[in-house]
């Protein structure tokens, strides 16, 4: 591994302005950082900021209505800072996304072969004869069968599973350093998703990316990951490997997530359950983002925010209260 | 005693071409031969991937859609043959959740008017009485009475389930239908709605026809599940006995695939080489038989049927006798870690369960 991480992302706040001239602060100060080869979960709700921050490091926010501000560090590159010609150059190249519907997110019009080879024509050039060979080779590599016949078709004749993995293959397409799969598997059926992942797996052995996995599923996050962040209303509530996240979180909102999951060897007759809302981003509160649905919450929660600071070796909270095992031995 | 509802050999096949002048050429055959039964205040799980058929299987039985073959039987009634009146009084009985909660509410009725609909339709509650009773069934969702002057746009995606929920109760049904009824949900609102599920299953003796793709919720909530594959059930039993050892090779690849929240949990996945072949055009023998990795002859030519053992653990399978144990199928997520569990025991008990907290203690830290 080389010296210092791949991408680090420090201080980064995204607002929203919205047409009312309401403000609301998707992202507030996340920092975060993925070494190469190593693969990132960040995992949290609808709505928590995790995946515009995804779409920040790809620079794909309106410019009209979000504000955003930060570091992003990639490469060599401030990623906000960067004009949107080299963004170009980046984005399919050494930066690759995989979004959640592979059924929106191909155009229906072309048949996949041409916008596998759209991409490796716009970054790496040569002729159309050589991208094509690659284009097979590629979806060879994710295991569709018969690429020779498979890639001049179009994307409709493809199921769901399919289609993933054309996603994955025309990601994969330039080599990319980064690889941002949000929501991969979401809506795949569990056989599918054992193929998807596996895939994953596979291709992070064979090219050494670096991957951010954007998920709510925490049975995938234990799986394929090997750090994860926790976000909740836009900030980063807890850090740490995911051993210790999975059997040793220090922030409520982990605890309550981990506790509502149905488990296969416990079976229990209640479910944990968070109770209460996500606070309204347009305002969000003073203190603790967490503190009004949080069993450990104390007076000094609501006066000032918490820092997120370390509780030991490389497992970050942002509760005072932390450590949490305090509490309960 | 006689089980609440009783399917025997459900067909249904759809139509997907037809020639120019209407004759059919092809047919989807999205259920082809169910057989169940189910009792009251139990919940029977119905599993498998997109397009196996188990959505079909539960609109077939509220008869929203006609089977073409086989019979249905509510409480002892064969359902087929009732005329319009009948059919419109055996719906009090029976009611449907839908999966996504934005879609099944219509966003013109306050929650009260959707709430008082099937009040009025079945003539259940005098119209003086109607408010009163909305306000019974919010409070039995865990929902404030007051919100029922409010539209479907104003509530979360969890509040929306529960009032999808306080309708199908409105009737005083027997059975309800859930089909993927917290998919569309976040984690931690989904484990409220199974919770509420839960409860209302044992205070009012509900039963459950719950149709997931999910199989560790499915594990949690079922007393007895069936597997789908194609339109045909492959294999039925308890829950506890066919998450022990799935005995159908699609159940155990099914089930050896379920992600579960921990870090090198001990895996044995299957996973399936080769596509999902289309109902439009399903193998013949075993429908499984194109991507089974126990695949023999027989299976290619001749169609298994579903075998019962002695304890009700039913496979349609050729080889159920010769397959190697599958004891070790079913990944183990080995429940908690000792800290974890207290820790979500403490969360789950509230401020008093922890010590020390509560916005009143002034934030003394014990430790």
């Amino acid at each position: 591994m080389s010296a210092g991480p791949l991408i680090e992302i420090t201080d980064l706040r995204i607002r929203f302005h919205g047409d009312d001239g309401r403000i609301t602060h998707a992202v507030d100060g996340v920092d975060l950082s993925v070494a190469n080869g190593a693969t990132l979960g960040l995992v949290g709700e609808s709505g928590c900021g995790k995946s515009v921050t995804s779409l920040a490091i790809m620079g794909l926010l309106p410019k009209q209505s979000a504000e955003i501000s930060g570091a992003i560090r990639f490469d060599g590159f401030d990623l906000l800072k960067t004009p949107d010609q080299t963004l170009r150059d980046l984005r399919g190249n050494r930066l690759a996304m995989i979004f959640q519907e592979p059924m929106t997110s191909l155009n229906p019009s072309f048949t996949i072969g041409d916008q596998i080879i759209e991409t490796i024509l716009r970054h790496r050039g040569g002729s159309r004869k050589s991208a094509r060979a690659r284009a097979i080779e590629l979806l060879r590599r994710v295991h569709i069968p018969s690429p020779e016949r498979r890639i001049d078709e179009y994307p409709h004749k493809l199921s769901g599973g399919m289609r993933q993995r054309v996603m994955i293959a025309m990601a994969l397409a330039c080599d990319p350093r980064l690889l941002i799969a949000d929501e991969p598997t979401t809506a795949l059926d569990v056989t599918l998703q054992a193929q998807i992942l596996e895939l994953m797996r596979e291709l992070k052995a064979a090219s050494g990316a670096a991957i951010i996995l954007i998920t709510h599923d925490l049975g995938v996050v234990a799986e394929v990951c090997d750090e994860v962040a926790v976000m909740y209303a836009g900030e980063i509530v807890e850090r740490a490997p995911v051993d210790e996240l999975f059997s040793a979180p220090q922030h409520p909102y982990t605890v309550g997530l981990l506790g509502s999951i149905p488990r296969l060897d416990h079976r229990a007759e209640q479910l944990a359950t968070i109770e209460g809302m996500v606070p309204n981003m347009a305002q969000p509160p003073a203190g603790c983002r967490f503190a009004a649905r949080c069993p450990f919450v104390l007076e000094a929660c609501t006066k000032a925010p918490p820092p997120l600071t370390e509780v030991s070796p490389g497992h970050l909270s942002r509760c005072i209260r932390a450590p949490l095992e305090r509490l309960v031995s | 005693m006689t089980a609440l509802l009783e399917v025997e050999s459900l067909v249904k096949h759809f139509v997907a071409e037809r020639s120019l002048f209407g004759r059919p050429l092809a047919h989807v055959k999205a259920v082809d031969g169910v057989s169940f039964s189910l009792e009251a205040g139990k919940t029977l799980a119905l599993v498998g991937e997109s397009g196996c058929g188990k959505s079909t299987v539960s609109r077939l039985v509220l008869r929203l859609i006609e089977p073409d073959a086989g019979s249905i039987r509510f409480e002892g009634r064969d359902l087929l043959s009732l005329d319009a009146n009948a059919l419109r009084k055996f719906r009090r009985e029976a009611q449907i959740i839908f999966q996504d909660p934005y879609a099944s509410l219509n966003p013109r009725m306050t929650v009260g008017q959707i709430l008082s609909e099937p009040l009025a339709l079945h003539d259940l509650v005098p119209s003086a009485q109607r408010r009163e009773r909305v306000a019974e069934l919010l409070r039995l969702v865990g929902l404030e009475p007051r919100l029922a002057r409010r539209y479907p746009h104003e509530f979360s995606g969890g509040q929306r389930q529960r009032i999808a929920i306080a309708r199908a109760l409105a009737v005083e049904p027997k059975l309800i239908i859930c089909d993927e009824p917290v998919s569309a949900l976040d984690v931690s609102i989904r484990s409220q709605i199974l919770n509420l599920l839960r409860e209302l299953q044992d205070r009012l003796g509900l039963a459950y026809i719950f149709v997931s793709h999910d199989l560790a919720v499915v594990k949690h909530i079922a007393d007895h599940v069936a597997v789908m594959n194609l339109g045909q059930i492959v294999e039925t039993a308890e829950a506890d006995a066919l998450f022990a050892a799935p005995s159908h090779p699609y159940s155990r690849a099914l089930l050896s695939a379920i992600p579960v929240p921990k870090p090198q949990a001990k895996r044995s996945r299957i996973v399936l080489q080769g596509e999902i072949p289309s109902a439009l055009n399903p193998p013949p023998g075993c429908r499984f038989h194109t991507r089974c990795p126990y695949v023999v002859e027989r299976c290619r030519s001749e169609m298994p049927q579903l075998a019962a053992d002695g304890i009700g653990h039913a496979t349609a399978c050729h080889r159920t006798s010769e397959l190697p144990s599958s004891a070790a199928i079913v990944p183990s997520d080995g429940g908690f870690s000792p800290v974890l569990e207290k820790l979500v025991a403490a969360f789950s008990g509230g401020p008093e369960a922890v010590r020390g907290s509560g916005v009143s203690s002034l934030g003394t830290d014990p430790a």
